[in-house]
């Protein structure tokens, strides 16, 4: 089980979080047909770290990105959605 | 270490023996000249105590009776206790005559993959095999009645956790604490020391076991925490490890308090893994004989236990440790007939002490030991020439495994050394150090510096003072040296190699590899499950190393290049009681429940658990049916009126000027034209273009929308809602929050429905329109919409004043001769009605096209789904479709059952809702989905379940069997 530093609520237990997505596989409703079927079916999937959303869901809810290791679970960045903005 | 001044009586088999405290079930035995111990899983051969700790895989117990029985219990990891009642395994009529030792004649024709090979001949032949082997094969016994004890989970935190509680454990422990670091160490066995509590040792200026009183109380004065009887079963993800506490002996009665067991999930800034090592056993016919013991373990049982295992011992060896054996052994009264060690040359001062004492070999290896229910000789080949000695312990060591289980799960590499033939701890990945014999440190005054070193290292990487670190404690014992291990795995010359066990517990012999490989099984991990090689409840501890070098030998590669298979959790076999914890019973889930939930039970109704939630079935009158019930108050719908609690319903609501915009997102429906104080029907998509839930729409306000969802989409709801309010669309002026628990929600339904409405003073408003008004002065909210096909309302009232609503509506139902109603009649009214279900029809592979909502598409898209819906195969008109079926004979249609043709071939579909007409006749009717179904409307085919054994002849027509035009909820 993870320990994930919620950027809002510090380290909790992976438990508390929902993982919803690679953040590339986030498929726009107004994308073509192509763009969707390759954002859900065929992204590539290599041991590496990549960018995740997961979802703070049994805490503060908030949306979380996060850069993880593929095999090594690594967690290397971690922000709450919205921080850039 | 054994309290001889109060004996502790248990039985074995029936019989009752006395052991003391301290004693496990095999050092007991054992003091009573009990070997036999068991009878090995294919072969039935006798099998007697290997090792004196958690390795050992011969001696194999069933302990306890009822709910407290637990097989497959390791005799030498098993602290007896008053009451014990301990039976051996495999073996019928008893332990010591078994007819299926037969099988030892018969094992050439039980070799490695006879498993595989007879499901590969023709399947009347397995018939008779598995007849057979079901009666010989298996471990103990499955218990019989329900878990009697509670377990515990609990959470825990530390800086570092020390894994093991021999020298290096204590010393990185004592360091780590010393530092400051909060520390947990974990020792598996009753009592801290691990190899201290085998070996005679002064460690600063005190005894053993008085270093260790004094450690482990300056622990406790730091701080730290210990936890005994405890084992470290597994390293997972960012230093998380579980250990299992035992507070019991297996089979035991808890004390006051009742618990059993304690599943620790403990968070650790480092992890030190002074775990140890295991001895490895030799290869040799008959090596399974009760009699055959790990050097290690004899010297164990002699100082710790109190028992010699043999007064005859003959020791093989191929390093230097086992010459503490022969010591040890003859110090306490034993004879040492011979030392056989396999290596060329020895000459470190043990061995010059022991050689000066005992008959000691060099190039000298076992071919044979001698006897069947106890050894009573063994031969060997000296320098090619083949010897002969009796006795009836046979102590072997073929090397040292370190115990790197941990440090693998942690996703740790290895090393091989190749002397040692054994793979020691790498580099690793999370915050694991290993220390002491299981990073292949050996001699005392090594493995102690080496668990200091560790500890400190361990504190000072958390950023604790590591000026203070404690020194290494200072040791005085004999030949604190390391054991210049050569290990040489191939059989010596002679060796029968079809009674030369590798893994005794599974019974794999040393020609069961030499099979598989032949066979063409090159991969370890092939070779394991072809021979189930390490795949029994010892995983392997012992016997993996034997194994692959075996099968590296024939591959004429070294063990590293050959590799290993994945060391997985646990550690040590875990009772499932333990991972369950507390989650058993009615504290499985959590219970939700209704606003109206206490008027239900008072009722007693049965209930329906529906996600967490329960819902009455029906409201039975007394010695009515649930299924008569449930059609009365269906029958009560359509001819007057009735009442059903839909609080569960997934409720939202959304606010603010881009509401419209976001709406238009999540709902694949027509969203912008809806106007204030209307409704109408929606559903959702997910991204694949399935239907994943439906609901009502419902336009507060201006800039205010109320939006219901299923039962069970409530929970799934809130993720969509948040994943376009924070990533799809985060610019968007919006809010939304579940309001599922804010409002509760009353249907009313049925021709006198209006009547009801109004007489609480509330006007009814037009189909899928919305009105407000109050009741008793408390708010409600009344919409007109209809799941059941009547004229409809959904009356919401803030939660807390529901039940006075209820009890009013109440009044007004009966006197209008109505009834309240329950999920049999919602489904009966629904499945008439023709309406799909979300778990039923809405079941994650239907497009809205599948299930007739196509014309329902909002055309210009832009929701969550639709750009997927282009995809060809989901415009297939062979996919399966959405339509309704009839009885030919009127018979009921069973639930779930395959649609088939007269044809042969695979189904074309099948039943997802079953009910009956009510319109008088009662016949059987059914949704179901088929392929092309609209297409084969008037076509006859056969509702076959096999499980109920039942077949209906079913006509396909429209799913909407009542009121097609919609009159009866328009009004």
């Amino acid at each position: 089980m993870f320990l994930i530093a919620c950027p809002h609520c510090g380290p909790r237990s992976q438990a508390e979080f929902v993982y919803e997505r690679a953040e590339e596989a986030v498929a726009y409703p107004d994308g073509t047909p192509q763009e969707t079927l390759a954002a859900l079916y065929t992204r590539a999937n290599p041991r590496d770290f990549a960018w995740e959303l997961w979802r703070h869901a049994y805490g503060c809810r908030g949306w979380i990105r996060m850069r993880r290791h593929r095999t090594t679970h690594e967690i290397a960045e971690i922000e709450a959605v919205g921080a850039r903005l | 270490m054994i309290d001889r001044d109060r004996g502790i009586a248990f039985t074995f088999d029936g019989r009752t023996y006395e052991g003391y405290p301290g004693d496990t079930l095999a050092s007991a035995l054992l003091a009573q000249g009990v070997h036999l111990m068991g009878r090995s899983f294919k072969y039935h051969r006798p099998r007697g105590v290997m090792a004196a700790g958690v390795e050992e895989p011969n001696a194999l117990v069933g302990v306890g009776t009822g709910g407290r029985f637990e097989p497959n219990t390791r005799a030498t990891d098993l602290f007896i206790y008053e009451g014990l009642k301990a039976v051996s395994q495999n073996r019928w009529p008893s332990l010591g005559l078994d007819i299926g030792a037969a099988n030892s004649l018969i094992a050439r024709f039980i070799p490695a993959g006879f498993y595989y090979k007879t499901f590969i001949g023709p399947p009347w032949l397995w018939k008779i095999y598995e007849h057979v082997i079901r009666q010989a094969a298996g471990l103990g016994a499955a218990p019989n009645a329900a878990e009697a004890d509670a377990f515990e989970h609990r959470a825990a935190f530390c800086d570092v956790l020390v894994v093991g509680s021999g020298p290096a454990g204590l010393a990185a422990a004592l360091a780590a604490s010393e530092a400051g670091a909060r520390v947990i160490l974990a020792e598996q066995d009753i009592r801290l020391g691990g190899a201290l509590l085998r070996d005679p040792a002064t460690l600063d200026g005190l005894s053993a076991l008085d270093w260790i009183a004094e450690a482990e109380a300056r622990l406790k004065t730091l701080g730290a925490r210990i936890l005994t009887r405890t084992t470290a079963m597994g390293y997972y993800d960012h230093n998380q490890l579980t250990l299992i506490e035992r507070r019991v002996e297996a089979g035991q009665t808890p004390g006051p308090g009742g618990l059993a067991q304690r599943l620790w999930r403990v968070r650790a800034g480092k992890v030190v893994i002074a775990a140890g090592a295991s001895e490895r056993p030799v290869l040799f016919s008959n090596n399974d004989r009760p009699g055959v013991m790990l050097a290690q373990a004899a010297r164990s049982y002699r100082r710790r236990f109190g028992v010699l295992p043999g007064r005859r011992a003959i020791i093989a060896t191929n390093n230097d440790d086992a010459y503490r054996t022969a010591l040890d052994l003859a110090e306490a009264g034993a004879e040492i007939v011979a030392i056989l060690d396999s290596r060329p040359l020895a000459d470190s001062p043990i061995c010059q002490a022991a050689r000066a004492k005992f008959r000691a070999h060099l190039d000298a290896r076992l071919v044979a030991a001698l006897g069947s229910k106890r050894v009573n000789g063994a031969t060997a080949v000296v320098a090619g020439r083949t010897i002969s000695v009796e006795g009836d312990l046979i102590a072997v060591s073929g090397g040292f495994t370190p115990l790197v289980h941990l440090h693998m799960q942690a996703g740790g590499a290895l090393d091989w050394n190749d002397a040692g033939g054994a793979f020691t701890p790498g580099a690793g990945r999370q915050g694991q150090i290993s220390a002491g014999a299981a990073a292949r440190r050996e001699g005392l005054s090594e493995v102690l510096a080496d668990g200091a070193r560790a500890g400190g290292e361990a504190a000072s990487a958390l950023g604790f003072r590591s000026g203070t670190a404690r020194e290494a404690p200072i040791a005085a014992t004999a030949f604190d040296a390391p054991h210049h291990t050569l290990a040489r795995f191939e059989t010596a010359p002679g060796v029968n190699l079809k009674t030369a066990f590798v893994d005794t517990q599974n019974d794999v012999t040393a020609a069961d590899i030499d099979l598989a490989w032949r066979e063409g099984y090159r991969s370890v991990e092939h070779l394991k499950r072809y021979t189930t090689l390490g795949m029994a409840t010892d995983q392997g501890k012992s016997s993996n190393i034997l194994g692959l070098a075996r099968l590296a030998a024939a591959e004429g590669r070294t063990v590293p290049e050959v590799g290993l298979t994945t060391f997985r959790p646990p550690f040590t076999p875990v009772t499932l009681g333990a991972l369950a914890g507390e989650a058993t019973g009615a504290d499985m889930a959590p219970l939700r429940r209704t606003p109206l939930f206490s008027v239900h039970a008072a009722l007693s109704p049965p209930w329906q658990p529906v996600g967490y939630w329960q819902r009455p079935r029906a409201y039975p009158r007394p010695g009515e049916s649930l299924a008569a019930a449930g059609l009365r108050e269906a029958l009560c719908v359509r001819q007057s009126v009735g009442m059903t609690d839909i609080s569960t319903l997934g409720k939202f609501e959304i606010v603010g000027p881009d509401a419209a915009a976001f709406l238009a997102r999540i709902c694949a429906t027509p969203v912008a034209k809806l106007a204030v104080g209307r409704g109408r029907y929606t559903f959702m998509l997910r991204e694949d273009g399935m239907v994943v839930d439906d609901g009502t729409l419902w336009r507060l306000d201006e800039h205010r929308y109320l939006l219901t969802s299923s039962t069970g989409g409530a929970d799934r709801m809130p993720a969509l809602l948040s994943y376009v309010r924070h990533i799809l669309d985060p610019g968007l002026k919006v809010a939304f929050a579940s309001v599922q628990e804010r409002w509760g929600a009353v249907a009313v339904a049925g021709p006198g429905a209006a009547a009801v409405v109004r007489s609480l003073g509330l006007e009814p408003p037009a189909h899928m329109g919305l009105t407000r008004g109050s009741v008793d002065a408390g708010q409600v909210l009344v919409l007109a919409a209809s799941y059941s096909g009547e004229r409809a309302f959904e009356i919401y009232a803030p939660a807390h004043e529901l039940t006075d609503l209820w009890r009013r509506l109440d009044t007004a139902i009966t006197s209008e001769g109505g009834t309240t109603y329950g999920l049999e009649a919602l489904e009966l009214l629904r499945i008439e009605k023709g309406h799909i279900e979300t778990g039923a029809e809405i079941d994650g592979r239907r497009t809205p096209g599948d299930l007739d909502l196509q014309r329902m598409l909002r055309g210009k898209g832009g929701y969550v789904g639709a750009p997927a819906l282009a995809r060809p195969a989901l415009t297939d008109p062979q996919r399966l479709r959405f339509v309704g079926l009839e009885a030919v004979s009127g018979a009921p249609i069973p639930e779930g059952a395959m649609l088939l043709t007269k044809a042969a071939g695979r189904p074309h579909g099948h039943v997802t809702s079953a009910g009956l007409r009510l319109d008088g006749s009662g016949a059987g009717i059914a949704l179901s989905l088929l392929k092309a179904g609209p297409e084969r409307l008037g076509e006859t085919l056969i509702a076959a379940s096999p499980s109920r054994g039942r077949n209906v002849l079913v006509r396909v027509v429209s799913p909407v069997f009542h009121d097609p035009e919609g009159t009866r909820y328009r009004e």
